[in-house]
């Protein structure tokens, strides 16, 4: 058992641009459901969007990435509206139901054979991050003592983090205008919001949009960490994950996504690096009757779902929120 | 449903918006695709050693204009890879079947599209395709499993009748699988009415019958009545009763405490997602993550009428499953303990407070549900084989049913589910396959916005 290895995998993972990705993506479950109380289980259709519109302005527009990064924003926008106008006036339960089979038919379409002409069908889309690889300021790996990062992951993560502070910042300025505070009012009594006046509707699409458009940078980080994008990138659980990272951290709180995303990669490889060291070798500290490699590579997926579980029933609001925030129920 | 809120009138016009609906997704497709035929679903009587190690692509030519069909030998096959070059031939044995191994790992093939080409100069004199264009067929794998297709010889049909028959042909398969996508979503439903709590983890339960049938199939020995081999059978009685057992441990182990400490619904809904991970880790950690049959009904001879193909498969699993519907249904309507679910399922404090022990009833409803969707999946795992994921991938069109039909109605989980059911497999007819969740999917979303409460709902706002 090397447990600097651990260690170094585990603090690899937690910094490195998996965890921009998840952090960005829960910062926009954050404002759907942190702060307005839509259950979005749709994020990975939001991401799969804007990093398969990053990948395919350069192998099919053979335009730039700035221009993939605009028309997947723009994307994201349109794909909002359009998955609101049908779900915005149901209950909790619903949404969550008709925003998870967006998500999916996004990637069913995108994925399928007749389009592979286009999106490479399973396998995706590579080679058009030679742009992005050109502007790398690094050529040297950031090397840490304990941990390493090769000169290109420094470059994502250097990109990455940069959009978390910046959306951090914004999510704050946000929730602390009139504005947000009307978000935040939905989410505790949308009747009372409604009798004052307001447009909950149109609230509640606002902030679809505002969290559309974090997942849609979690989608381009997706796309540059990987220099690839595919059907599996953008699976249902991905958006589950998310929730984790978000619930870890704390709902309602701007930097809950930040600490959850670091928590939540660090604790999951951290796992996953240590049942792969137990099974492993001539005399394994698990035996293989019990554990093959291939059987502890599950682990930490067992003890995702277990935490998850765990975390929601007994402290719901994670490690930063506030219990009163989250007091919600299906209205 | 016990007392329905709206008139006759308001439902016959929730199903006419349904089917104008389906119609203006159908009309703009009808004329882009022409006939994909579908893969058979067995290899249709043909012996073939099973082997692990390599996946193949394999069939049986049978001449159908004979009974019982007879074999047709000395048929060239051919199988492509999409780029077109050849992957390997075969030519048919005496028992009219060939077997063309994929080279390379199994994983490698998953996803890709292969072509199988026939050559029908080698067909013997006289005989010819049925469908006379469907020299080649389209395989993708989406399984690292052997795949089967068909060629069906005998006097070529006729154009319009073609399709026909393969409308026939789909509707009859997509019966069968609503009749299972009917007990998933009734399971679901019912627990929902009762307790409120949308169970992201109902795909893991139906996951559940399929692996307890499978275990109870690989245990040594055989069940047989009178020389009869019931193994599988008695398999899927067995993991019926394990699933209703499942079922109330879920519930008194998790729900129970949950609903006594005061958890809301969306609360119980995250937690119902990690109990979806955690589950399927740990079938996949006990039961791998190949794709798995069971020993029996893996092949058999169709049985013919007209030119409808049915497996004696497809009809014990249609009347299983029928009858286990019918049997809920029976007991929902007219005994004591039904009423009370349906009166916890219409208002719990009521209920309540008319002397219903309610906790006792959402028990009962735990256990019923569970059995049901465990019987969907140990017959969905003898139709199509099963692996860690078979309810996971379900789950969205058993939602779907639900939703369509009307959150927490007992007769609109069913309806719902043959809507969805046959419109999954009806598709296919003119769009391709890999496009029917997604068909489904849209219409769930287009009726949400024309009648949110679903077609069976009471109308009440849900927003």
């Amino acid at each position: 058992m090397d447990f600097m290895t651990i260690l170094s995998d585990s603090l690899q993972q937690a910094l490195g641009p998996t965890a921009v990705v998840y952090c960005l993506a829960a910062i926009g479950l954050n404002v759907h459901f942190g702060y307005t109380g839509l259950l979005n289980f749709g994020q990975a259709g939001f991401m799969m969007i804007a990093g398969y519109s990053l990948a395919s302005a350069v192998t099919v527009f053979t335009t730039s990435l700035w221009f993939g990064v605009i028309v997947g924003l723009i994307l994201t926008v349109i794909l909002a509206l359009l998955l609101g106008v049908p779900t915005l006036r149901l209950r909790a339960d619903y949404l969550a139901i008709v925003t998870i089979a967006a998500a999916e038919i996004i990637r069913q379409t995108i994925s399928a054979a007749k389009f592979s002409d286009t999106f490479g069908g399973q396998d995706g889309v590579t080679d058009f991050i030679s742009g992005f690889r050109a502007a790398n300021p690094y050529t040297e790996p950031l090397d840490l003592g304990i941990v390493e990062w090769s000169a290109y992951d420094t470059w994502v993560m250097t990109v990455g983090w940069a959009m978390v502070a910046v959306s951090c910042l914004v999510v704050w300025l946000l929730m602390r205008s009139p504005w947000g505070r009307v978000l935040k009012s939905i989410r505790e009594d949308e009747d009372a919001v409604r009798s004052l006046g307001k447009n909950v509707y149109a609230y509640k699409m606002q902030s679809l949009i505002i969290g559309g458009v974090f997942g849609a940078l979690a989608g381009f980080t997706v796309a540059l960490r990987s220099a690839a994008v595919g059907p599996s990138f953008f699976a249902t659980d991905v958006t589950f994950f998310a929730y984790t990272v978000l619930l870890i951290g704390g709902a309602a709180r701007v930097l809950g996504p930040v600490a959850g995303s670091i928590i939540f990669w660090f604790l999951i490889t951290g796992l996953g690096t240590f049942f792969s060291q137990a099974t492993r070798g001539e005399n394994p500290l698990i035996p293989p009757e019990i554990m093959d490699s291939q059987q502890a590579s599950l682990m930490r997926f067992i003890f995702l779902g277990l935490g998850l579980m765990l975390l929601m029933i007994f402290r719901p609001q994670g490690i930063f929120g506030d219990r009163r925030e989250l007091a919600l129920d299906a209205r | 449903m016990l007392i329905s809120g709206h008139t006759p009138r308001s439902r016959f016009a929730a199903v006419g918006a349904l089917a104008f609906v389906l119609f203006l997704l159908l009309v703009p497709t009808a004329s882009a695709q022409a006939s994909s035929a579908a893969p058979a679903s067995t290899g249709q009587g043909c012996q073939y050693e099973d082997d692990e190690e390599t996946i193949s692509i394999k069939g049986c030519l049978r001449d159908l204009r004979e009974t019982p069909p007879e074999p047709v030998p000395g048929v060239q096959v051919t199988v492509l890879d999409d780029a077109g070059a050849v992957v390997g031939e075969d030519e048919t044995d005496e028992t009219g079947a060939f077997d063309v191994p994929i080279p390379g790992d199994p994983a490698s093939a998953l996803g890709k599209t292969f072509t199988v080409q026939i050559d029908e100069s080698t067909l013997p004199e006289g005989a010819g395709l049925r469908d006379p264009d469907q020299v080649e067929l389209s395989i993708r794998f989406t399984t690292t499993s052997d795949q089967a297709v068909s060629f069906p010889i005998g006097d070529p049909l006729a154009g319009s009748a073609g399709k026909l028959t393969q409308a026939l042909q789909l509707t009859v398969g997509g019966l069968v699988f609503s009749s299972l996508l009917a007990m998933a979503a009734l399971g679901l439903s019912m627990i929902f009415g009762t307790t409120g709590l949308t169970n992201f983890a109902h795909g893991e339960l139906i996951t559940f019958g399929a692996i307890m049938a499978f275990a109870f199939d690989r245990l040594p020995g055989e069940v047989t009545i009178g020389g009869a081999n019931i193994t599988v059978i008695v398999g899927v009685l067995f993991a019926f009763a394990l699933s209703a057992a499942f079922g109330w441990l879920n519930d008194a182990a998790l729900w129970h405490p949950l609903r006594r400490r005061g958890t809301g619904v969306i609360a119980m809904m995250i937690v119902s997602i990690g109990l979806s991970i955690f589950l399927r880790s740990i079938y996949q950690y006990f039961a791998g993550a190949q794709s798995r049959n069971y020993s029996q009904y893996s092949a058999v001879t169709p049985w013919e009428f007209g030119p409808l193909l049915v497996t004696p498969k497809e009809v014990v699993v249609f009347l299983l499953a029928m009858s286990a519907l019918f049997g809920t249904t029976a007991l929902l309507q007219y005994t004591r303990i039904g009423k009370a679910t349906r009166a916890v399922a219409d208002n719990p404090a009521l209920s309540s407070a008319t002397g219903i022990n309610v906790e006792r009833v959402i028990s009962i409803v735990w256990i019923g549900g569970a059995a049901l969707a465990g019987l969907a999946g140990a017959l969905l795992g003898l139709t199509q084989g099963f692996d860690y994921q078979i309810g996971f991938k379900l789950l969205l069109l058993v939602f779907a049913a639900v939703v369509l039909g009307g959150l927490g109605t007992i007769w609109g989980a069913i309806v719902g589910a043959f809507i969805i059911g046959l419109f999954t497999e009806l598709t296919t007819l003119f769009v391709p396959a890999e496009f029917k969740f997604v068909g489904a999917l849209l219409v769930l979303i287009l009726v949400l916005l024309v009648r949110p409460q679903g077609l069976l709902g009471r109308a009440q706002r849900v927003g």
